[in-house]
């Protein structure tokens, strides 16, 4: 997964980066959390073509209404379709129908193959519409609004504090290899390598503990009782009624063309 | 390894969220508040872990490291996998959003079958033979989450057992790969904090 990052870039971005303007950040991150579940359970159960190739349409509207930048965003969605590609290529030739043509004493199916197409076309609707609604939050607000959707307030924590050290420990591993890679080591398939590597792990999570241990002493010497209060309080707008009405409206007309 | 929306079936779907809620609500009561940091950093340190890159032959492999995960956090590595594959899908795009109870459940069971399995062999004895049992534990947890994987797919028709076999089969190295690096880490961590493994867990479930 290290690849989707390019060089430099940031594993989640920070609190108080710049979000940029569009049209989708104004609203309601509670709602767009919902929405983006309710697209998810929607286009999971569309079964015909034009709704699905219209599903994706949409969620590439809203790559454009968000400030996602659009290669960048296409480029992940398209190393997932790397992964999937081959369970998909094998579709055609696992589900009995129509031949298309015969290779190595198997048969494609058009069945397999219009299966193979609604699944790449599910996912990468859902994936994308997650990305663009969710994945424009700011990472800490995300939690803050799981926190006002009712999810358990340990998970909300456990979430918060995954999302402060990602970066801070990815910062670590990264100066851990470029202290292994200054005394010469260049990973190949062999035995040092692998316990080079085991040991950079072990290294990570003893570190990642004493780490935890003074914060935990921190937050103690700064009066921790046991609780943290999650302050960010979300209120609906008028736009936020207004996208809600339009949303709803659309995923409606995906379940009318998926009928006809 | 993910799973991606679109391709199980509606009872397969529906049947892992509702285990994999039952696993991080296990999960989340085995974490007091006290042991939050810890579980959250280790979280982030999992997550990080899921991009480094090992090389293998001509390619090369993420490490997915749930065996060791488990080994560390005992039952809270269910709420600690799933918020790193909740991460993975809203910033990464990586997986899927109705399909993340069965992801987690394919990573997480296995983390925590391993701690049942191997936690205690691991804890205890000498560091050798603890970094033993715990690399069969990694190499157990890899096996145990393709073999799930296989099964979800197989459940949601017969079309998937191709698809199926061709995923376990080519994580036979992850395996391997998986086991020598969580044994070796272990051999480090039991030598330099050999209280990493006792420090977290409380009591057994």
């Amino acid at each position: 997964m290290g690849h989707a990052l390019s060089h430099g870039e940031k594993t989640l971005s920070e609190t108080g980066a710049d979000r940029g303007t569009g049209p989708l950040t104004a609203i309601d991150p509670r709602l767009r959390i919902v929405a983006a579940c309710l697209f998810g359970v929607t286009v999971v159960a569309l079964s015909s073509l034009p709704a699905l190739i219209l599903a994706l349409a949409l969620s590439l509207g809203l790559l454009q209404l968000s400030r996602l930048p659009v290669r960048q965003t296409l480029r992940r969605m398209a190393m997932m379709d790397g992964f999937i590609f081959f369970m998909l290529a094998l579709l055609p030739f696992t589900v009995p129908g129509d031949a298309i043509f015969t290779l190595w004493g198997m048969t494609a199916s058009w069945q397999g193959l219009l299966n193979a197409i609604e699944i790449g076309l599910t996912a990468n609707a859902v994936i994308l519409a997650l990305m663009t609604l969710v994945g424009t939050l700011e990472p800490v607000t995300l939690g803050h609004a799981l926190h006002r959707l009712r999810c358990p307030e340990t998970l909300v924590h456990l979430l918060l504090f995954t999302i402060r050290y990602i970066e801070v420990l990815r910062e670590e591993y990264l100066r851990l290899r470029a202290a292994m890679k200054v005394r010469g080591f260049r990973p190949g398939t062999n035995w040092h390598t692998y316990r080079s590597f085991g040991y950079l792990v072990g290294m990570m999570l003893v570190r990642a503990i004493e780490r935890s241990e003074r914060i935990l002493d921190a937050m103690k010497c700064r009066g921790f009782s046991g609780r943290i209060v999650l302050l960010q309080d979300f209120a609906l707008a008028r736009r936020d009624y207004v996208f809600a009405a339009l949303f709803a409206g659309l995923t409606l007309a995906l379940i009318m063309v998926d009928l006809t | 390894m993910h799973i991606v929306d679109g391709a199980l079936s509606n009872p397969v779907v529906i049947g892992g969220a509702v285990a994999a809620a039952g696993g991080i609500a296990m999960g989340l009561r085995a974490l007091p508040l006290e042991r939050i940091p810890a579980a959250g950093v280790l979280s982030a340190a999992f997550f990080v872990a899921s991009l480094v890159h090992v090389p293998i032959g001509p390619s090369s492999v993420h490490l997915i490291l749930n065996g060791l995960a488990g080994l560390v956090l005992g039952w809270a590595a269910f709420p600690a996998l799933f918020v790193g594959l909740l991460l993975q899908a809203v910033f990464f795009g990586f997986g899927g959003l109705t399909v993340i109870g069965v992801n987690t459940l394919n990573i997480a069971l296995p983390a925590v079958l391993a701690w049942v399995l191997f936690g205690r062999l691991a804890a205890s004895g000498s560091p050798l033979s603890g970094a033993i049992w715990a690399g069969i534990g990694g190499a157990f947890s890899i096996a145990a989450t393709t073999a799930m994987v296989a099964l979800a797919l197989t459940l949601s028709g017969d079309e998937f057992i191709a698809a199926a076999k061709l995923v376990f089969f080519a994580h036979i190295p992850v395996m391997a790969i998986e086991g020598l690096l969580t044994g070796f880490a272990v051999l480090l961590a039991r030598r330099v904090k050999p209280e990493l493994f006792t420090h977290l867990q409380g009591t057994r479930a």
